[in-house]
């Protein structure tokens, strides 16, 4: 198994055993990696589970259902839109499909089908979209997804879950299993450093942003790759004295504002790092979050894709360095908010 | 002496022809209360409408029967001629037409499968409709449902949607023999002819290039429509199931009848009453 690619050479935290993911070899895989097992896991709990992907079993592991379960594994090719309205039938019928592919070919692709199909009948079926942000790098805008929160978050019944690592991920489609309504899990490419086995005392719980730190000199909210950054920057912040709360906003619809707001309002200054276009994504619920509990003096800064850019050309590590998504960057970025 | 076969199906030829009657006639009446509406969307496929309805689907008085057959109209807008199909069968009270598109009403220009009981599924996003029938079709078969069928009434300018064909491809690649999509040949789109428009010829040629077995009728003529459904195969075989339904948009009132300018269209109480008598009278 490969070694993750880390520029900062952070230590990757040892994973526990016990997990439905846990194999030899895949310590080292989070998110869209484990997604596969941990459903192979669950299709055996649950006869009413069926998967289905776009010719992208290998990407996205749903390889491991498929050997496990090859009946209730549907590989459709290239019709990514055809494939969430399939499964809205499939779920009509009593089954319980998740399906999974690039987030840009389905958050945004598919966007019109999930709210049509999936969330207007409010109907059980998962989408998982992989490769998120801009994890894919050097593939270029056609494959990244730095818009699909903004849409994703405005469509009425959709629960929308960002889960960072494995850990989370599990968690996540464990306790999103017996939702009567649809579900959009965003993801990122299965290569994000653990998290939650690192901090034993911290909780993913559906609906509830997870407070990983407190601080009570600034809050910084992350979500999917970012939140490892975000503890890796308050670290480093606390070595200078200063006390950065970070919370986990994984879960984006609904957005659990109230945690959020209660520790901006503590601290007076809110940071929010995350993987999306700056515009209509976790920053811009934050915004609403602070307006709607009165808020609205926390001064707020955004680490996110710039408003009117699509991004450059480079590998993963590479762009988010670039655009200050990593520790470094938040840290910075952290360092300009508290001197504003 | 008659032959008692003969005499059934004849009697199921007027249903058939009852039904449409119904059909075009509650049309009239309900985009009365809209004061706009489809009418002759619907009318193109009134027979189609009345023949699933008149012992082609496998139904059964309750509406969530799991085994029953399930009807997705793709071409969505027509729900209005579907309504009293419904009601009809007492899926819900007939009241409830009285009330449609007012405020709150369960019943819109398009159905909405929560709301209606005897609606599969919530459709008016045009070219979505196979894709969700060949998913109730490959879960009919993960469920043993070996009768269900899932019918499919598509339009024919809804083709040009590409969604169509990814369906189309998959429904055969899947050998999903337990669907069967209807399409609704009336020659129309919104602007204008198909011809003119966006071209969706040879629709039979298109359907079998896709690996479905295709067989063309009238799609007015109740005879034909029950001959066809009669004659498909089980549900338990491995090829997909095309009926191009000939039509002609707005059939039943002679002013609407291929008539571009008809596809959303409000008459007002005097011409409305004289449309259902022309209904009445050629019914």
């Amino acid at each position: 198994m490969a070694e993750v690619e880390r520029a900062d050479g952070i230590e990757l935290a040892p994973v526990p055993s016990g997990k439905s993911w846990d194999l030899a070899g895949m310590e080292r895989l989070s998110t869209s990696a484990v997604a596969g097992k941990v459903l192979a896991a669950m299709g055996e709990e649950d006869p009413d589970i069926v998967v289905l992907t776009a010719d992208l079993k290998f990407s996205n592991q749903t390889v491991d259902f498929e050997r496990a379960h090859p009946e209730r594994f549907v590989n459709v090719g290239i019709s990514e839109q055809h494939m969430v309205s399939m499964a809205a039938g499939m779920a009509s019928v009593g089954l319980k499909p998740y399906v999974a592919t690039f987030a840009p070919f389905v958050g945004l692709l598919a966007g019109e089908h999930i709210r049509t199909d999936l969330a207007y009948p409010g109907l059980p079926v998962r989408v998982i979209a992989h490769h998120a942000g801009i994890a894919i790098g050097f593939y270029g805008t056609s494959h990244h997804a730095t818009e699909d929160l903004g849409l994703m978050r405005s469509i009425a019944g959709l629960t929308v879950v960002c889960p960072c690592d494995a850990t989370a991920t599990e968690a996540a489609l464990r306790q999103t299993a017996d939702l009567p309504g649809p579900v959009y899990f965003r993801v990122g490419r299965g290569r994000d450093v653990p998290v939650y086995d690192a901090l034993p005392e911290a909780h993913w719980t559906l609906g509830e942003a997870a407070v990983l730190r407190e601080g009570s000199d600034l809050t910084i909210v992350a979500n999917g790759i970012t939140v490892s950054g975000a503890l890796e920057a308050a670290r480093a912040l606390a070595a200078d004295g200063i006390e950065a709360a970070v919370i986990d906003a994984h879960t984006v619809r609904p957005f659990d504002g109230a945690t959020i707001a209660e520790h901006a309002g503590q601290s007076g200054r809110l940071l929010v790092a995350e993987e999306h276009n700056v515009v209509g994504g976790v920053a811009s619920a934050c915004a609403e979050a602070l307006v709607e509990h009165g808020l609205a003096g926390v001064k707020l800064a955004r680490i996110g894709m710039p408003a009117d850019e699509y991004s450059l050309i480079g590998p993963p590590t590479h762009l988010y360095r670039h655009y200050g998504m990593d520790a470094g960057g938040i840290e910075a970025k952290a360092r300009d908010l508290l001197a504003a | 002496m008659t032959n008692p076969l003969e005499v059934d199906r004849s009697e199921r030829v007027q249903e058939v022809r009852d039904r449409a009657a119904t059909v075009r006639r509650e049309t009239v009446r309900l985009v009365g209360i809209a004061g706009s509406g489809h009418y002759s969307s619907v009318f193109s496929c009134a027979e189609l409408m009345g023949a699933l309805y008149s012992g082609v689907m496998r139904i059964a008085e309750d509406p969530d029967w799991p085994e029953r057959d399930r009807l997705i109209l793709s071409k969505g807008h027509v729900a209005v001629g579907l309504y009293p199909l419904l009601a009809e069968r007492g899926y819900f009270p007939e009241e409830w037409l009285d009330s449609y598109t007012r405020l709150g009403s369960p019943l819109g220009d398009h159905p909405d499968m929560r709301r209606i009981p005897g609606v599969d599924f919530s459709s008016g996003s045009l070219g979505h409709g196979l894709s969700i029938g060949v998913g109730m079709a490959k879960a009919a078969r993960l469920r043993g449902y070996d009768e269900t069928r899932i019918w499919v009434l598509l339009g024919d300018q809804e083709l040009n949607e590409g969604q169509v064909w990814e369906a189309a491809g998959s429904a055969s690649h899947f050998g999903l023999g337990n669907v069967c999509a209807i399409v609704d040949a009336n020659q129309m789109g919104l602007d204008g002819t198909t011809e003119e428009t966006m071209s969706v010829e040879p629709i039979g040629g298109r359907f079998e290039a896709f690996g479905w077995d295709v067989v063309e009728i009238d799609g007015h003529d109740p005879e034909a429509i029950l001959a066809a459904a009669a004659a498909l195969p089980p549900a338990t075989g491995d090829k997909p199931q095309c009926i191009v339904a000939r039509t002609v948009k707005g059939k039943g009132v002679s002013y609407m009848e291929l008539s571009r300018t008809w596809h959303i269209g409000y008459l007002d109480p005097d011409d409305a009453a004289a449309a259902t008598a022309e209904i009445d009278q050629r019914g």
